[in-house]
């Protein structure tokens, strides 16, 4: 591997980017410098600004302050059309191809090789898809239709797509989440080739036995920041975490101490082909028990399925002794079950709906008299778990959108408590929220489990799944590979867990 | 960066699957094939039942009877294949079935040619209208074309005000145009045969006609691609309109008495023909091809009926029965797909 | 590079402002340039017209509309759903002809009636069936059997008619109620039953649902409600409705056709979407769509009065629903483009996610 740095100036290069939405600061202290022949990896936790870099790179956020340049030449990337012309290319971790076309046409949209009478050069076209394909060693015809593709074979696609383009940027952003070992053994072929033709390679990944084994040189971001670059040959996979993790456990996270009482969820064998497999546990009055993982271990999809909206093929689940049917949201509600999903605009609110019918949607028939259902009651209801959760608001009838993210979050988390459910399940619960309302949300979980509640708390972020957690069941691709008590739970042996690396002295 | 959508899960460690891989499937005309297939057997079965089906006039009707409906089911085609629909199509038609008639009646000696260019022209002005509401004021199609089709057929009254136009107001030479065969094809259908081979080829061989297809897959990934929605689905909608104004004349032509209500409901049996032959509502799917085959399948049966000694009042449920087969049919060979390809099961 | 740990004291807001909020939601609500409208078209009609604001012309504007009215009700939740029934106008004809088969059978009208509406709800949960087990979009399903059901009314009666209803019955739909002139007792059932359609949608926990399917399917489904079963119900509903409109189509009329009310779903439609309610889903009120279906049977009823001829009022008709959708659309992106003033706008929000 190529150790001395090239004379000429790198293809593309960030330098001191900052970029924030509204008041959350995604990026603030930004470098990179991506070298041709290289692949270069990009590490950081969730929330570390790894996707906001990427969109930056793609020409989709322009940054507050900071340059992008491009062989040295200062750039401004307005649209994504921009960043493609400049040379880069970004496989996302789900390609959006055209299902109806075939994969040649995907590749060559907009832009087909063309006779003189202008028609599509067809037999061209195919030629150079089969082309670009032998290169990737892709086994793909090019008449071959998009729809059903695997992830990997999209990714693919997509990056046939950015060689034609003759792109000499890639960025693969989380690439191997979705693909199987094989697959992405396939990737790590291909991107060396590229890197061998000079290409310069951006590779984002949880996974540090890909990262160590594929890339020349790791950088680490924290909150945005900068952390450290230096060639993959001087690291270690310990001192990547540390630099990943770089802080303590703080005060954001008001864990009360609780005696748990009698076991109030119990899940035995649950699995779907394909998504999550044998999962059993059981959660405690007043505990609170965090699903830790990567993004894509199963974790969202485990609780979904528990709270009834995906099926399961096989294992069995118990409320308070008592068997739930799968499958009916309607029966997991009556059993006490709450689920405040993952994605909140999505899932957890409808946006275009008032304040108060959002609160308190969970709980119609209970607000209703004699089959009547008022915006009174309906508006009395919310402002009482208004005041409890002290949501800030203009006016109950305002549209649930014109809430900011935090708030959002409080009146999913009002709509659900309103339920009085036994055992609640949080997916991500701050995600995107601003730090005061996170902490809010920490203390409003403590004390709810404080009152006997059992929490089942999935999160991405390590510092929350510690600081709050009683136990850590930490997923790695579908199935529970590590349980840890509170005391025995830190960075390292949940990162060691998720990452699927293999159990150190701790762990059982 | 959702945990949720990626299908993910245990890794197979084994051999590599033959997800998609493996066997190409490329993509084959197997849907129209098995429209035409379904043409060919109706056909050959009612002639072993009646060979008068098949004589010449029997045959002259069969085009002539299939030649206004496909034309308007290519023209459909295109617009759903952005996934749009257009339902003033009927109204489309008898505006200019009546407006090229008027045209005759108003200026005797218009020469043919001139007076079938303002026809279609109509078409294509209505149609014009239409895509720039929907691209541009960003309204549903079904809604826009909901309200055209009471426009455009309410203006087509008030200009017929009720009258009618016969045949010997227009020229010899034009009502000819019925008549005339080319290589024992008549001429109508010949034109019409023309429309569909020369659209299909568009759409398969041009960049733009390919970016129709695009639209219809997915519009936001076609925006982020450069390619220019807009403009596109205008043209689409002109183009629809233009070929609905082509079935007027050919309409015309053929019947040579015209009042107001020509094309009057037709709107949906040209959607059933396009649907029938495999061109999806959801857009993104389908060749004029079949939708030209869907059309010929349609009249084939309306003409078959008799012969089978079948009320020809089961027509019309048996056309039903036949878009709620091929929308069906379509769905399961879809899911089938899936499961055989394996992922992209997940949600409802 | 800590993050920060103080964690801003959450501001106590103070109480909102006690219900301004009601008159100017009913002022910027999407359905009263609507009623606006009807209302202005009556005064004007009545002022202008001496035939209008008579008790004869008022009946006969009422059973005009009556069958559109009384379709366009669970339209309305279907719509609001994100879904949609083009089968409706064939339901009604295959029940008017199921009805004339089974009299001239023989069969007691009480009877007959009642057969018909059982068929017309199996009818719609035939469309229910398709959309919610199998999966097939609304549009296309409903295409299918505007076709199908269109043609088994052709198959029972052909082109064929039956007149011979009984004269009692037949008179008896078009009775004024109470003897009022000018106001069939059908126009008060369908007013009556309106307002039990409005409470369902307006203040059930039902109701709320069917906002809540239409806004956001999948958050509906997260919250508990059982989003399949009650499209299914909805179309079922539909059906039965329609076949309900039939039967007093056929009584009002005196007569069943297989051809009868062609092309009136798109009337049912175009009402309900002038009505206020978004093809899109999530959006609209049943005030709204019957003020529609009025201002519809008005203007053309006016029109008709002027010695204005049919077409005019077909023009007049698409050209009232498409502003009815290109108003809105216009408006609300001429105030994306006028900067609002900070006073209006919402809250400062934190950590407004990216």
């Amino acid at each position: 591997m190529t150790q001395q740095p090239p004379p000429a100036p790198p293809p593309l290069e960030l330098v001191r980017v900052a970029k924030s939405f509204a008041s959350v600061r995604a990026l603030r202290d930004m470098s990179l410098e991506l070298r041709s022949g290289e692949i270069h990896a990009l590490v950081g936790e969730n929330g570390a600004g790894k996707s906001t870099l990427v969109k930056t790179i793609a020409g989709v956020h322009r940054p507050d302050s900071g340059w992008i340049r491009a062989d040295g030449v200062p750039v401004t990337f307005a649209r994504p059309a921009d960043a493609q012309r400049a040379g880069v290319a970004v496989i996302h971790q789900e390609p959006t191809l055209f299902p109806d076309l075939s994969v040649a046409e995907n590749i060559f949209i907009g832009r087909q090789p063309r006779t003189r009478l202008r028609t599509i050069d067809r037999a061209r076209m195919r030629r150079e898809t089969e082309e670009v394909f032998n290169r990737l060693g892709v086994p793909l015809g090019p008449d071959h239709p998009a729809r059903g593709l695997s992830i990997a074979d999209q990714q693919l696609v997509e990056i046939a797509k950015a060689l034609t383009r003759r792109a000499r940027v890639l960025v693969m952003d989380e690439p191997t989440a979705a693909l199987s070992g094989v697959e992405a053994e396939r990737l790590f072929t291909v991107a060396r080739t590229l890197r061998d033709q000079g290409v310069a390679l951006l590779f984002i990944s949880h996974r540090f036995d890909e990262v160590f084994a594929l890339c020349d040189r790791i950088t680490v971001v924290r909150d945005g920041s900068f952390v450290s670059c230096d060639p993959a040959a001087d690291l270690d996979v310990d001192t990547v975490v540390r630099r990943m993790v770089g802080r303590g456990v703080d005060t954001l996270y008001p864990k009360q101490e609780t005696e748990p009482g009698r076991v109030l969820l119990e899940v035995e064998g649950l699995t779907r082909g394909g998504v999550f497999d044998g999962i059993g546990f059981t959660v405690r009055a007043g505990e609170i028990v965090a699903l830790a993982g990567l993004v894509g271990a199963g974790r969202s999809e485990v609780v979904r399925a528990l709270f009834g909206v995906d099926r399961y093929d096989a294992g069995s689940v118990r409320v308070g002794g008592a068997r739930l049917a799968q499958g009916d949201p309607k029966a997991a509600m009556a059993a006490g079950l709450a689920l405040v999903p993952e994605d909140r605009r999505e899932q957890g609110l409808v946006m275009e709906a008032s304040i108060a019918r959002n609160a308190t949607s969970t709980r119609r028939g209970a607000l209703s008299r004699l089959g009547l259902l008022t915006s009174r009651a309906e508006d009395e209801a919310c402002r009482s778990w208004g005041e409890r959760l002290s949501l800030k608001y203009r006016r109950l009838t305002d549209p649930v959108s014109t809430l900011s993210g935090g708030n959002q979050q409080k009146v999913v988390l009002a709509k659900w408590l309103a339920t009085g459910p036994s055992v609640l399940f949080v997916d991500e619960p701050t995600r995107g929220i601003d730090v005061g309302t996170k902490a809010e949300v920490h203390r409003l979980l403590s004390g709810l489990a404080g009152e006997g509640l059992a929490v089942v708390m999935v999160s991405s972020e390590l510092p929350e799944v510690l600081g709050m957690a009683d136990r850590v069941l930490v997923m790695h691709e579908g199935r529970i590979t590590a349980e840890l008590d509170r005391d025995e739970a830190d960075e390292e042996s949940v990162m060691y867990a998720a990452t699927g690396q293999p159990p150190r002295e701790a762990l059982r | 960066m959702t945990s949720t959508t990626a299908p993910t899960g245990p890794r197979p460690e084994g051999p590599p699957s033959d997800k998609g891989t493996g066997r190409a499937r490329p993509q084959r005309p197997v849907r129209e094939l098995g429209v035409l297939l379904a043409v060919v057997l109706l056909v050959a079965g009612t002639w072993i039942q009646n060979p008068g089906f098949l004589s010449q006039q029997g045959v002259r009707d069969l085009f002539l009877g299939a030649t206004v409906l496909s034309v308007l089911a290519v023209g459909q085609a295109l617009v759903l294949i952005t996934k749009n629909v257009d339902l003033s199509v009927g109204s489309v038609m008898g505006l200019s079935a009546f407006g090229t008639a008027a045209l005759f009646a108003a200026l005797p000696g218009i020469p043919v040619p001139l007076a079938m260019a303002a026809g279609i022209g109509i078409g294509a002005l209505c149609g014009l209208a239409n895509g720039l509401l929907v691209a541009t004021v960003q309204v549903p199609a079904l809604v826009v074309t909901l309200g055209t089709l009471y426009a455009y057929r309410g203006f087509g009254h008030w200009w017929a005000d009720g009258g009618q136009i016969n045949a010997h107001q227009m020229p010899e030479a034009f009502l000819a145009l019925g008549g005339v065969s080319v290589l024992g094809v008549p001429l109508p259908a010949a034109v019409a045969a023309a429309v569909v081979v020369a659209t299909g080829f568009y759409l398969a061989r041009y960049r733009s006609g390919r970016e129709l297809y695009a639209i219809g897959s997915d519009a936001h990934a076609a925006r982020l691609s450069g390619i220019s929605v807009g403009r596109r689905v205008v043209a689409a909608f002109a183009a629809n309109g233009a070929l609905a104004g082509l079935a007027g004349v050919l309409f015309t032509a053929r019947y040579g008495t015209v009042d107001s209500t020509a094309g009057f409901g037709m709107e949906l049996e040209v959607v059933a023909a396009a649907v029938v032959g495999g061109v999806a509502i959801a857009g993104g799917v389908g060749t004029v091809y079949g939708a030209a085959l869907g059309a010929v399948l349609l009249t084939t049966i309306t003409a078959a009926l008799p012969i089978w000694q079948i009320d020809q009042f089961w027509h019309q449920a048996v056309v039903g029965a036949l878009i709620l087969s091929a929308i069906g049919l379509d769905r399961l060979l879809a899911l089938r797909n899936a499961r055989k390809l394996g992922g992209g099961t997940h949600g409802p | 590079m800590a993050p920060e740990r103080t964690a801003p004291a959450p501001r106590p807001r103070e109480e909102p402002a006690p219900r301004p909020g009601r008159v100017r939601s009913l002022l910027s609500a999407r359905e009263s340039p609507v009623v606006a409208a009807l209302l202005v078209s009556l005064v004007f009609a009545s002022f202008f017209l001496d035939m209008f604001a008579t008790g004869r012309n008022m009946g006969f504007l009422l059973l005009s509309v009556a069958a559109i009215a009384l379709m366009a009700l669970p339209m309305t939740l279907i719509v609001i759903t994100g879904e949609i029934d083009l089968s409706v106008a064939s339901t009604l004809a295959l029940s008017s002809a199921t009805l004339g088969v089974l009299w001239e059978a023989g069969i007691p009208i009480e009877t007959a009636l009642l057969i018909c509406l059982v068929l017309g709800a199996a009818l719609g949960a035939f469309n229910g069936l398709l959309v919610t087990v199998f999966g097939l979009p609304s549009l296309a399903v409903t295409i299918g059997t505007m076709a199908l059901y269109r043609g088994l009314a052709y198959v029972l009666l052909g082109d064929r008619a039956v007149a011979s209803y009984p004269q009692d019955w037949v008179s008896g739909v078009r009775a004024p109620f109470l003897g009022i002139a000018g106001l069939p007792w059908i126009a008060v059932a369908i007013l009556a039953l309106a307002a039990l359609f409005a409470v369902l949608l307006h203040a059930t926990a039902i109701g709320r649902s069917l906002y809540d399917i239409g806004n956001n399917t999948e958050a509906a489904r997260f919250t508990g409600v059982p989003v399949r079963r009650t499209e299914f119900w909805l179309f079922t509903l539909s059906g039965t409705v329609a076949s309900g409109a039939g039967v007093f189509w056929t009584l009002q009329y005196g007569t069943s056709r297989a051809d009868t009310a062609f092309g009136l779903e798109l009337q049912v439609v175009a009402a309900v979407l002038l009505g206020g309610v978004s093809i899109f889903g999530g959006v609209g009120t049943v005030l709204g769509v019957m003020s529609g279906v009025l201002l519809l049977g008005t203007v053309r009823n006016a029109l008709q009065l002027l010695g204005v001829s049919g077409d005019v009022l077909q023009i007049v008709t698409g050209l009232i629903l498409i502003a009815s959708v290109v108003g809105p659309n216009l408006v609300a992106s001429l105030r994306r483009r006028i900067p609002v003033p900070t006073i209006l706008r919402p809250p400062t929000h934190h950590g407004e996610r990216p």
